[in-house]
């Protein structure tokens, strides 16, 4: 009866949210800064190896003359494809900025290189969301 | 910023050399298991990118 007492307890102690104190540091900087977020919690060769993928093909996209997406509405297919794609560029946090503020502008034209690079752009930041993920369970205390 | 122009076969391993450095990194929780599941994904990788450019080629006629 203790036993099963207990272990409530501890379940519910695991199901607890972590407080945002704890990870919302790590986090931002790990969107802003691909990689910083393991920088910050003393990963660096994990943070090394992040930032060197993620901006290695961001870098490759944009040699590639990739388009930016800008969110779009429309009928459903188009507000997921455009809107999605922001977000994936959007995710790759100061590489993204730069690339506005720097003034990148390309049309989205025919061509599979054209093509590979918007993909290129967009998995970039779908990466850095993958290091996000592991910064916040990292912070958290739930991986090493 | 140079332009780059890469075929096919050279966008798509270098996406699942990046993807699977990546995934390697972020999943596995010591460093022999991120190698193994890195060149895992990277196996995997490639046998999709052989596999379906086959497939097409055949499909083709």
């Amino acid at each position: 009866m203790m036993l099963a007492a207990r272990y409530n307890e501890v379940v519910a102690d695991n199901q607890q949210p972590a407080p945002a104190g704890k990870w919302a540091a790590a986090l931002a900087l790990a969107w802003i800064i691909p990689g910083g977020g393991h920088l910050l919690l003393k990963r660096p060769a994990r943070g090394g190896l992040l930032a060197a993928s993620v901006a290695s093909m961001f870098l490759l996209g944009l040699m590639m003359r990739g388009a930016l997406f800008q969110p779009q509405s429309g009928d459903l297919l188009t507000m997921v494809i455009y809107c999605g794609g922001f977000i994936g560029n959007l995710m790759s946090g100061i590489l993204y900025f730069l690339t506005i503020w720097l003034g990148y502008s390309q049309p989205d034209v025919a061509g599979h290189v054209h093509d590979y690079g918007t993909k290129f752009l967009v998995g970039a930041g779908l990466l850095n969301i993958l290091a996000m993920v592991d910064a916040y369970e990292i912070a958290t205390g739930r991986k090493d | 910023m140079p332009k780059v122009s890469l075929s096919h076969f050279e966008a798509s391993l270098i996406f699942a050399i990046l993807t699977s450095i990546v995934l390697g990194t972020v999943t596995k929780r010591n460093d022999r298991e991120r190698i193994r599941y890195a060149v895992y994904c990277l196996v995997c990788f490639l046998g999709a990118i052989f596999g379906l450019s086959w497939l097409m080629y055949l499909g083709h006629g």
